[in-house]
């Protein structure tokens, strides 16, 4: 059976006397952790800098492209002059308004679609259809129905959010293997005790993946969102620059992005960690 | 009057369909089993015994017929009847003791008497060490261990096993037949246990019921009427060959609806 771990069949050879087995190479495993990690790291800092290593080099090359000392050079000006984090909190706000909108209606939404065969059938046309549509191509009904200000463009990062999330939630409900539940009926749960005791922990690795693919298609969205007229925010600043020609502004707008989006990435993978660190990794 | 049997099942069929084709997993099954009697229920796959199982747990509706338990009708799983399940069913995301806690917090008993109770339980199977590792960390054996401690934490009368070895390897699987028996005789519950394993059928038996499939019917019962405890002796003692010999051919050469109809003349005379 697929279960049965390799440290399983380990510890159930030597039965009770497999703890001291089994902490010893947890032992060894710790200990070639970091080694691991490191070695990791540094192949990351390699590629890293080979990477910046090519652009500079395509960069003196003759292409049309900024040199990262233009670059960096650039970021320090809009720095100084308090640009960059004003668009950076303009657009994280909106990101994060979008997100946690999106993220706290699909939640619900999802275990409702799991749970009552009513609901699903209700809801799911709406959502597979909203799903083909890319959240670009509602910006123009957007802007029509709700203006130009704030609420568009959080809306359609809380829409792309929303679809992501409230399938892979919905998922994870009806993945829920039959005979936990089981076990819980005749352990004596009722449907209550069922679903918070055994649905939301069951669901919980399902809802965090889709957060993270929730908040990559909010990020995604972002730039599109801040096309509609906005005054602030890294999208609407590297739009501004492509107008002046302005490379190095537009190559501080995406880095900005990529590391924010790493950083939101990190956090989430930490509770990730953090709560669905029972399951049975293969 | 005297008292019901503790369990009893009242002529079970259970007919699935499957588009136009219908199949018989059970047909007029009936069967009383006494008060801590340990009765194995052994068959080739498709007889319907985990059906029958799940039948008494409360988690599938006959089609037809009555299973009684204590005398009263069942409807719907309870906490009188535990189940053991092949695949463990451990909640992965709680510790040994936090599973072993769960029927309990069901049945809303104070956290003191939880932990007092969940030690209790652990110490039985001998998992102690292992009481705050998450069901990853445990090997096939000491999970279903955990989850016969669960089971038993919430104090059922009766303990339905559904073939709860079947995974495991066979060293690991023999001594855990010796602990179940010590801890039933320890214990005591009446204990419906499903196998597909001959011998350990007649180890752990006071009673093994053979069924046959298509459709699914209780061809023979065999009676084991040697003394408790039973360890290794037992095990290789020629009692105990005999009694095998007899439920192996039950189960590999069925022929004719019971095993009355064809080799066996009375079922109940088997002590060698």
């Amino acid at each position: 059976m697929a279960v049965l771990s390799d440290q399983g069949a380990q510890a159930s050879r030597t039965g009770r006397g497999g703890t001291r087995a089994s902490a010893g190479r947890g032992r060894s495993s710790t200990a070639a952790g970091p080694r691991r990690r490191g070695l990791s790291l540094l192949l990351n800092a390699v590629s890293v800098g080979f990477g910046i290593a090519l652009w500079w080099g395509l960069a003196a090359a003759g292409f049309t492209l900024p040199t990262p000392s233009e670059v960096v050079s650039k970021a320090g000006t809009l720095l100084s002059d308090g640009t960059l984090q004003q668009d950076i909190v303009a657009s994280l706000g909106r990101v994060l308004a979008g997100f946690a909108l999106g993220t706290a209606l699909a939640i619900p939404v999802g275990f409702l679609m799991g749970w009552y065969g009513v609901v699903r059938g209700l809801v799911e046309p709406w959502i597979q259809f909203f799903r083909t549509i890319p959240p670009l191509a509602i910006i123009p009904l957007a802007i029509v129905l709700m203006g130009i200000g704030e609420t568009p463009k959080i809306f359609v990062i809380f829409l792309a959010a929303f679809l992501v999330c409230v399938i892979s939630t919905f998922q994870g409900v009806v993945d829920v293997d039959r005979t936990l539940i089981n076990a819980a009926r005749v352990l004596g749960a009722g449907d209550a005790g069922i679903f918070l005791r055994v649905v939301v922990p069951a669901s919980t690795p399902f809802i965090l993946v889709g957060m993270r693919v929730g908040l990559g298609s909010a990020w995604a969205t972002l730039v599109a969102a801040e096309l509609i007229a906005a005054q602030k925010g890294l999208g609407f600043r590297m739009q501004n620059a492509q107008l002046y020609y302005d490379l190095p502004t537009i190559f501080v707008g995406l880095i900005a992005i990529g590391i924010l989006g790493l950083l939101m990435d990190r956090v989430l993978l930490l509770a990730e960690r953090k709560l669905t660190g029972w399951q049975e990794r293969r | 009057m005297t008292t019901p049997p503790k369990i009893s099942v009242k002529g079970i069929t259970k007919t699935f369909t499957l588009g136009k084709d219908s199949f018989t997993a059970l047909d007029d099954v009936s069967l009383d089993i006494e008060d801590n009697e340990f009765v194995t229920v052994v068959g080739p796959s498709g007889c319907g015994k985990s059906t029958l199982l799940n039948i008494l747990a409360g988690l599938e509706e006959p089609t037809d017929g009555q299973s009684l338990v204590d005398g009263s009708a069942v409807s719907g799983p309870g906490p009188e009847r535990g189940v053991i399940f092949q695949q463990y069913a451990l909640f992965p995301w709680l510790t040994v003791r936090k599973n072993i806690e769960f029927g309990l917090k069901t049945a809303r008993v104070s956290k003191a008497e939880r932990r007092d109770r969940a030690q209790h339980f652990i110490e039985m199977v001998g998992l102690e060490q292992f009481a705050d590792a998450l069901p990853k960390m445990l090997s096939g054996g000491m999970r279903q261990r955990c989850a016969i401690a669960r089971a038993y934490a919430v104090n059922p009368s009766i303990l339905l096993m559904d073939e709860p070895f079947g995974a495991l390897d066979a060293l690991t699987r023999v001594k855990l037949q010796e602990q179940l028996l010590d801890t039933w005789s320890k214990e005591q519950r009446t204990v419906l246990f499903i196998t597909h394993d001959v011998d350990e059928a007649v180890f752990l038996a006071n009673r093994v019921i053979v069924m046959a499939a298509d459709p699914g019917r209780i061809y023979d019962v065999v009676d084991v009427d040697l003394p408790y405890p039973r360890s290794e002796e037992f095990r290789l003692s020629t009692e105990f060959a005999a009694l095998r010999n007899r439920v192996w051919h039950s189960v590999y050469h069925q022929d004719g609806r019971t095993a009355a109809d064809s080799k066996h003349p009375t079922p109940s005379s088997a002590t060698a």
